[in-house]
């Protein structure tokens, strides 16, 4: 070619220069774990399902959910949600409100009857579950899934445990439980009601059993020595919760006086209000910020107009005379008595001070390690005794739904692992995704969606559901509130800032790549970020 | 501004791209088959604020004119860094004559497409703020004049960064460069100097005048689109971080040039016919030191004793522009 006057090359293209050799350090995409994933003690992958109901596939959002969970029509209602605590979102405006994602998607599910995926293929072994509470009916599908044959054996006339029998309708109505039960029994899981298990070995012997669950949960009341005259009218938080599933409504009487300062002491008094007590009364020891309930629900039965005098405690009772003395909090925060009393009247007392475990289904089990009244196990839950698991409240831990879930899911996949002779290894967890790796400036201004609420008069005089749930068009806009915190969520930002065209974007679902070859190492992609999902890394040459 | 924002889609209109919103709603910058008008292998130091705002420039103007674009480049670090000979990372029709002419050599270019009956191709003139503001504003004020069918992109990263960081009409005032050292006792650029071509170019009552920032790219690909709609003369002034010529970290281009939005000293607005027709109001507005701190060139104000004085009169600049222009939400 002849080339003009003073030109003595050929035209070409900068691509020939690979500025990468520039570079001192390179982005690399990583996934860190989201603080709600950390918190959830059922071990959800909540920004994994919030991914999906984002761009409204809900279905396929409940799917990814459930493979953690099974139950999430319940847990969006019952669940305290340590998740929305941990939500970086807080750091913006407000926590994300999960549970109200989470029980929009159990309820379309209820909706729409969809199903879990098919088992994978039957393993031949045979896992007894003794209890069909959270924690017993989350191993037993999670079991079913990976293939083993369960029996769930069940003390009580109905599954649900404390689900049913301590959860008060308010707050978990009986259609959502039983259709979430259902489900997992549809997975071809046998559920024996009424059948108490009195000897485990014996009965896992009987049925030809390789391995056994344990959740029976703690259903014994404790007891407190207060000198009272005539002790009728003093019940039990437990057999009064249980009693509302009976058909036989307890008799509370007008007056009623709670003792106990944990959610059962608030469930207690908030149904005694239903049930037309014009006084429901907690009398707890210390004070409203040492309560063991939670916050929103103390708030919920203040407003509802339960009364409570914290910092009392009950000396004796006289007919319905309750002499009542003042404590004051010492240097150390507990509470100290301070010869000041006061009478209340009251028809009824209720206690609500916890619950023990009924251990008598382990006696003849040898070597079996007990302490302080729960079955002591192992990281992978299996107690002392070798193919014999435990969890939920019989184990030491909070005493919560979601952390019995959570047991019933650890418990089945190391039961899998045993019943094959391995060891479940639970997968490294990606470092946490803390805000300070947000970039907050490319997030939509979206403060929480606010869920209805039942009218107050409502609430004091029958058992519907106080809280409402989300429609399609909130849940939706509550979901894409998330930040997605430390995975990439597509925003194409990494793709667009990049001075050098040095990120390749490989399509939808597909996420991106770095070009090495002209990436400098500017940093700009890792900055601008939203979620924090890529790390500089200094090169090592 | 000029664009509808979307909100409440996560992250709405901010990032580049947003996986919930229908393809015609997203940036030409997320488009897998963007035109990348200028490549990669380019020299342009890292987090070039310039080498960003041409690419999201010039492939918001190669999708408005369905890739008829050719651009005319003015001397500078865009020209120098794109394309050292033989190499080009410019993947449009492009050409370069001198420092101080190229509104006038876009302009015959625009003249010849006229002769050739040529409707369909569009010309860019583009520069940094030397060529614009000094040595080519007697050329771009004749183009404005004649009105020719030109769109002239400026490039402001307010200073001569390709020569080693000289003053020009566009560095701000207090600004440390080679030639406002600073040493004294009224350190950097002097108070009450340089000239604002934004309004200059309004004054000439064009069709079209709009300022944009690299940190606002959804707003900068509206204007360069809209500006490719019409005829004559248009003028589009983007603020472009320079880490080099600023002293700043090469990640933070966008954050500083965002700082700049948000504290008032960068204003986006659009005019037509001479009227401002549009503005950006701030959304978390700052202030001025935020933007100033990040910034070597600003150390001297930020010594032992910060110089609250300078500082004061940098936010009352800031000010004035919240002021004038309405940028208070």
């Amino acid at each position: 070619m002849k080339k003009p006057f003073a030109i003595t090359l050929d035209p070409g293209s900068s691509l020939a220069n690979h500025t990468g050799s520039w570079r001192t350090s390179r982005p690399v995409y990583v996934d860190r774990l989201p603080p709600c994933n950390n918190a959830c003690p059922a071990g959800e992958d909540i920004q994994g399902w919030l991914y999906y109901a984002e761009s409204g596939e809900y279905e396929r959002a409940w799917l990814e959910l459930v493979k953690n969970n099974p139950l999430p029509a319940l847990m969006g209602r019952v669940c305290y949600h340590p998740c929305e605590t941990a939500c970086n979102r807080a750091t913006v405006d407000e926590a994300v409100s999960i549970h109200a994602v989470e029980r929009f998607l159990g309820d379309e599910a209820r909706r729409h009857g969809w199903k879990f995926p098919s088992p994978a293929a039957a393993s031949g072994k045979r896992v007894l579950v003794v209890g069909a509470g959270p924690s017993g009916l989350c191993a037993a599908y999670h079991l079913a899934r990976l293939g083993h044959a369960v029996t769930i054996q069940e003390a009580g006339p109905l599954a649900g445990g404390m689900m049913r029998f301590g959860i008060p309708q308010y707050r978990l109505p009986r259609d959502v439980l039983d259709a979430e039960v259902q489900r997992i029994l549809d997975m071809g899981i046998e559920l024996q009601l009424n059948t108490h298990v009195d000897d485990i070995l014996e009965s896992m012997q009987r049925g030809g059993f390789d391995a056994a669950f344990l959740a029976v949960g703690a259903h014994v009341a404790k007891r407190t020595e207060i000198p009272a005259r005539d002790a009728r009218r003093i019940l039990d938080a437990v057999s009064v919760l249980r009693g509302m599933e009976s058909g036989e409504r307890p008799q509370l009487g007008r007056r009623v006086i709670v003792y106990g300062g944990g959610n059962t002491a608030l469930d207690v008094a908030r149904t005694a209000k239903r049930l037309g007590a014009a006084e429901a009364m907690i009398v707890y020891r210390r004070t409203r910020e040492q309560m063991p309930a939670h916050d929103f629900e103390v708030q919920e039965a203040l407003d509802e107009g339960v009364m409570v005098r914290w910092l009392n405690t009950i000396k004796r009772i006289e007919d319905t005379t309750f002499t009542v003395e003042k404590m004051v909090l010492d240097s150390e925060g507990r509470p100290q008595p301070t010869g000041e009393f006061e009478t209340v009247e009251a028809d009824t007392l209720v206690l609500a001070l916890g619950q023990d475990v009924d251990l008598s289904l382990l006696q003849n089990v040898p070597d079996l390690a007990i302490e302080n009244g729960v079955v002591k196990v192992a990281d992978n839950m299996m107690t002392s005794h070798p193919g014999i698991f435990a969890g939920g409240d019989m184990v030491p831990s909070e005493r919560t739904v979601t952390v019995a879930a959570g047991h019933g899911k650890k418990a089945a996949r190391n039961i899998d692992a045993w019943l094959r002779g391995q060891t479940f290894g639970q997968p490294d967890k990606h470092a946490l995704a803390g805000h300070e790796r947000l970039n907050s400036w490319y997030y939509s201004e979206a403060p929480k969606t606010v869920q209805p609420m039942l009218e107050m008069i409502r609430r004091q005089s029958g058992f519907d559901e106080v809280q409402g749930g989300l429609d399609e068009s909130n849940a939706l806009f509550e979901a894409r509130r998330c930040l997605s915190c430390g995975n990439c969520f597509e925003c194409d930002n990494c793709y667009g800032v990049c001075p050098d065209n040095a990120v390749i974007k490989l399509g939808p679902g597909q996420r991106y790549e770095f070009n090495y070859e002209y990436c400098k190492g500017c940093g700009l992609c890792a900055e601008e970020c939203p979620c924090g999902a890529i790390d500089m890394v200094p090169e090592t040459t | 501004m000029s664009m509808q924002p979307v909100k409440f889609y996560q992250t709405g209109t901010f990032t580049v791209g947003n996986r919930l919103l229908e393809g015609p709603a997203r940036s030409v910058q997320a488009n897998l088959r963007r035109t990348n008008s200028l490549n990669s292998g380019h020299r342009a130091c890292q987090g070039c604020g310039e080498a960003l705002g041409a690419r999201y420039a010039i492939d918001a103007a190669m999708q408005a004119a369905s890739g008829k674009v050719m651009a005319v480049n003015a001397t500078g670090c865009l020209e120098v860094f794109s394309t050292p000979y033989p190499e080009t990372s410019w993947q449009i029709p492009w050409m370069h004559s001198l420092f101080g002419n190229a509104p006038a050599v876009a302009a015959g270019v625009a003249a010849a497409l006229r002769v050739k009956g040529r409707t369909d191709a569009k010309v860019i003139a583009q520069g940094g703020d030397g060529g614009t503001t000094d040595i080519g504003f007697g050329c771009l004020s004749g183009m404005f004049e004649r009105n020719d069918d030109v769109l002239y992109i400026c490039y402001d990263n307010e200073a001569y960064m390709n020569t080693g960081v000289q003053r020009s009409s566009a560095t701000p005032p207090a600004a440390r460069t080679a030639t406002t050292m600073a040493v004294g006792s009224k350190p950097g650029n002097v108070f009450g100097t340089g000239k604002n071509l934004p309004l200059i170019a309004m004054a000439h009552r064009i069709p079209y005048v709009a300022t944009a920032s690299v940190a606002n790219l959804r707003d900068l690909e509206v204007k360069v689109m809209r500006a490719m709609d019409i005829a004559g003369s248009r003028y589009i002034h983007i603020h472009v971080p320079c880490p080099l010529g600023w002293g700043s970290e090469p990640a933070d281009t966008i954050k500083i040039a965002r700082l700049a939005v948000e504290s008032g000293l960068f204003p986006l607005f659009e005019a037509e016919d001479g009227e401002v027709t549009d503005r950006y109001t701030l959304r978390r507005r700052v202030p001025v030191t935020e933007y100033l701190k990040l910034q070597k060139r600003f150390a001297h104000l930020f010594g032992k004793e910060p110089d609250v004085r300078t500082i004061a009169a940098i936010q009352a600049m800031a000010d004035h522009n919240v002021a004038h222009f309405g940028l208070a939400p």
